[in-house]
């Protein structure tokens, strides 16, 4: 069998429309964006019209959008600078215990540079309780921030309710909105975010590039200090074909979004049907109503992830989990150890599959059936114990 | 793969013989330091390069449960008992060759092959253990505790080479570790002060170091630290020295020295030994005479080996042996097939004056 890639949570395969679009740009458009002759104009016009095409998108104006490396860019600029920027109204900041690293370690660091930081739990599917943020939310608090869809299970969170809750509040509301971007129709016109960020490679476009929305009137301190481009805030030379590469991506889900959400659930439906029909114990991890199409966090009982990812690839099945220590072993995964608590079997025995363009539901059911025997194998053989 | 030169070449060799060969990290041990540097890691970016240089896929598996709990539990287990220990035979029993080899035969292989210098042949229908053609590099003194199962899955592919041949090989294909340093001293100490490792996890009781004739000589750290044979880091002097460790009292928590190397304090005639393991089956002579070594890289020993019950051997040595120390491996050679071995638990007649309790020792 071909090998198989269940891993578009983690990265995407780029679109060749937004291929198309950075190779032209590579090729024809020179200039550096902040020059005065015209061949910085016509780069100026390449990532202008590509913030204008993001903002119409999320419902924002161009002006707020701020081109960035990526997602984790993107949450230490809110996080970080947020934090900065208001530590004279209070140094208390909530978040959650399912955040990305990207947000996750970047509280902990604000904890070390004297802030406090609240971790909210979440219940058995991933969700945060609405009530508990209001119960944490201080006088002092300067900053909630929220991931928008989980990468890991897919749980995601209430965040128009938890945007209309701190509109009344002093407090920023920053989301990590990274794996929801491309299957959940974000608006923040009509939800009052002050703060999203998100990446391209997560929907087709390059890798290295991403975007931070900053409402209107929303003041950040920067980090980074150099030249003075997008609008002082983000200084270094702006990637420009990978921009123009962004704009495209972001076009294409503007499209398509009910395609590429239909389409991820077909996929999902054909995997559970062929573990459905071979009998073998699973269970999901995530919410059974409010999930990202395109993640599917799967429990195998008797398993051991190491192993099981290791097999599947073996067999030419690409999927994940949790995230690897530097010495390349999988450490327990931080949002499952938040749902089902430390030690539980669901954090040693669980697998992340995500689907995306090129997942045809023939293609992902014969996965499907892969990953059904693979797991029999492994549990036969560990019901046996060691056998040596 | 370890991400070091030998295990590097094992690979290349196989995958050059055709093998559907696949690299496999142990993660065994974290010492994950205060600045988040840890040597698995740059052991593992190791094992990244040397796979894609040979184009093989890797991946890295932990272990540090199984590790702390059958490997360092019992190496803490033993000095707690006064004796030293080798962890290395016990990871290779309960490790290498077993959780380990029990992952790789889960993902499909049908060997494991590691960068060991030994050799294994098929014989009788059996598979039977032989010394590597490097007789200085020869590892199968630690490989003593394998089974017939163990072995009869398991491939060295470096048995036939000198080591100085591993590292041409290295070198002729640019393996980025052919030139990397080899590891020495137990995994997870490393290069650092063992006594200072050791004192995290035992307590040290200061006690008396006396003189095989009783004298009181000076105080010892704790007897962990000691070992049959050690002249160095004794802090004491004086005249009659130079003093060596010749036995423990560890109920009374005394360290007994003897003044010169060749006082018969360290002498024995033979010993016991227990967990013992034949690697091709139990001979069926349980008299026979062979040859033994007691510590690694040492000359082989004549002995006269007697098989008892309960996995026992009492060994006879043909000649007086020097320094024979409780917990350390003794293991059986017919010529070049490596029998099996045990752990020693009795050093037996050493010459002392019989009015002194030395732990484990006991008349022949």
């Amino acid at each position: 069998m071909d090998p198989i890639y269940l891993d578009h949570a983690a990265t995407t395969p780029i679109d060749p429309k937004v291929l198309e679009v950075m190779i032209q740009t590579y090729q024809e458009v020179i200039g550096n964006p902040s020059s005065i002759h015209s061949f910085g104009r016509q780069a100026r016009k390449v990532i202008d019209d590509a913030r204008h095409k993001i903002a119409k998108y999320i419902g924002a104006r161009s002006r707020d959008i701020v081109f960035t490396s990526g997602g984790t860019e993107g949450d230490n600029m809110a996080i970080i600078g947020a934090a900065m920027a208001h530590r004279k109204s209070g140094k208390h900041i909530i978040t959650t215990k399912i955040e990305h690293h990207g947000v996750f370690r970047t509280c902990e660091y604000l904890e070390k540079q004297g802030f406090e930081v609240d971790y909210l739990d979440v219940d058995r599917t991933g969700r945060i309780s609405l009530d508990d943020l209001k119960s944490k939310l201080r006088d002092d608090t300067i900053l909630v921030s929220i991931m928008y869809g989980n990468n890991e299970v897919g749980t995601i969170q209430p965040i128009r309710e938890i945007a209309h809750l701190l509109s009344e509040h002093q407090a920023l509301f920053h989301t990590d909105a990274v794996q929801a971007f491309g299957t959940v129709d974000m608006d923040v016109k009509d939800t009052p975010i002050d703060l999203l960020s998100m990446t391209g490679h997560k929907i087709g476009g390059p890798k290295g590039v991403g975007f931070l929305y900053i409402r209107d009137g929303v003041t950040l301190a920067s980090f980074t200090h150099g030249g003075d481009q997008e609008r002082k805030r983000r200084a270094g030379t702006q990637n420009v074909p990978a921009i123009a590469g962004l704009g495209k991506a972001v076009e294409q889900v503007a499209g398509h979004l009910s395609e590429r959400i239909s389409d991820c659930l077909l996929a999902r439906r054909s995997l559970l049907g062929a573990l459905d029909s071979s009998g073998i114990n699973y269970r999901i991890n995530g919410n059974p109503e409010h999930f990202l199409p395109q993640v599917l966090n799967l429990y195998f009982p008797g398993t051991n992830v190491e192993t099981l990812l290791t097999r599947l690839d073996l067999e030419g099945i690409a999927v994940s989990s949790g995230s690897a220590c530097t010495a390349g072993s999988i450490e327990p995964s931080h949002v499952l150890t938040a749902m089902f608590g430390p030690d539980a079997a669901e954090t040693r025995s669980s697998i992340r599959i995500s689907f995306g363009s090129g997942n045809t539901p023939e293609r992902v059911a014969q996965a499907g059936t892969v990953i059904a025997r693979c797991v029999h194998d492994l549990v036969e053989s560990g019901k046996a114990g060691e056998t040596l | 793969m370890s991400g070091g030169v030998d295990s590097s070449v094992a690979a290349l060799l196989l995958k050059q013989k055709g093998y559907d060969v696949v690299g496999i990290f142990m993660k065994n041990w974290d010492d994950t330091d205060e600045n988040g540097v840890c040597t698995a890691t740059e052991d593992f970016e190791d094992v990244v390069r040397v796979a894609n240089q040979i184009g093989i896929p890797y991946y890295a598996v932990n272990f540090e449960k199984q590790y702390w709990d059958r490997v360092f539990s019992y190496f803490l287990e033993e000095y707690r008992a006064g004796r030293t220990p080798n962890p290395d035979v016990v990871c290779n029993k309960e490790i290498k060759f077993k959780a380990f080899l029990d992952h790789a035969m889960s993902l499909g292989a049908d060997y494991v092959a590691t960068g060991h210098y030994a050799r294994t042949e098929l014989r009788d229908g059996k598979t039977w253990m032989i010394r590597a053609d490097d007789q200085n590099k020869d590892q199968t003194y630690f490989l003593n505790q394998l089974s017939q199962e163990q072995i009869s899955k398991v491939m060295f592919p470096l048995g036939d080479l000198e080591k100085p041949e591993v590292r041409e090989i290295a070198r002729d294909h640019h393996l980025a570790t052919a030139n990397k340093k080899d590891s020495t001293g137990i995994c997870f100490i490393g290069e650092r002060n063992f006594k200072e490792f050791l004192s995290h996890y035992l307590p040290a009781n200061r006690g008396e170091i006396r003189t095989v004739d009783g004298e009181m000589k000076g105080y010892h750290d704790g007897l962990m630290y000691y070992t049959n044979g050690q002249r160095q880091g004794l802090g004491i002097g004086g005249p009659g020295g130079p003093w060596f460790v010749c036995g423990k009292d560890v109920q009374h928590n005394i360290l007994y020295v003897a003044p010169g190397k060749d006082h018969p304090a360290l002498y024995s005639q033979g010993l016991i030994a227990e967990n013992v393991n034949w690697i091709s089956g139990e001979p069926e002579k349980k008299v026979f005479h062979c040859t033994a070594k007691f510590r690694y890289r040492q000359k082989d020993r004549p002995v006269t080996v007697h098989i008892l019950p309960g996995n026992r051997l009492e060994i006879v040595f043909d000649e007086l042996e020097w320094a024979i120390t409780p917990g350390q491996a003794v293991v059986l050679y017919d010529f070049d097939t490596c029998l099996g071995g045990g752990t020693i638990s009795t050093v037996l007649n050493q010459g002392t004056d019989a009015s002194i309790d030395f732990v484990d020792s006991a008349p022949i």
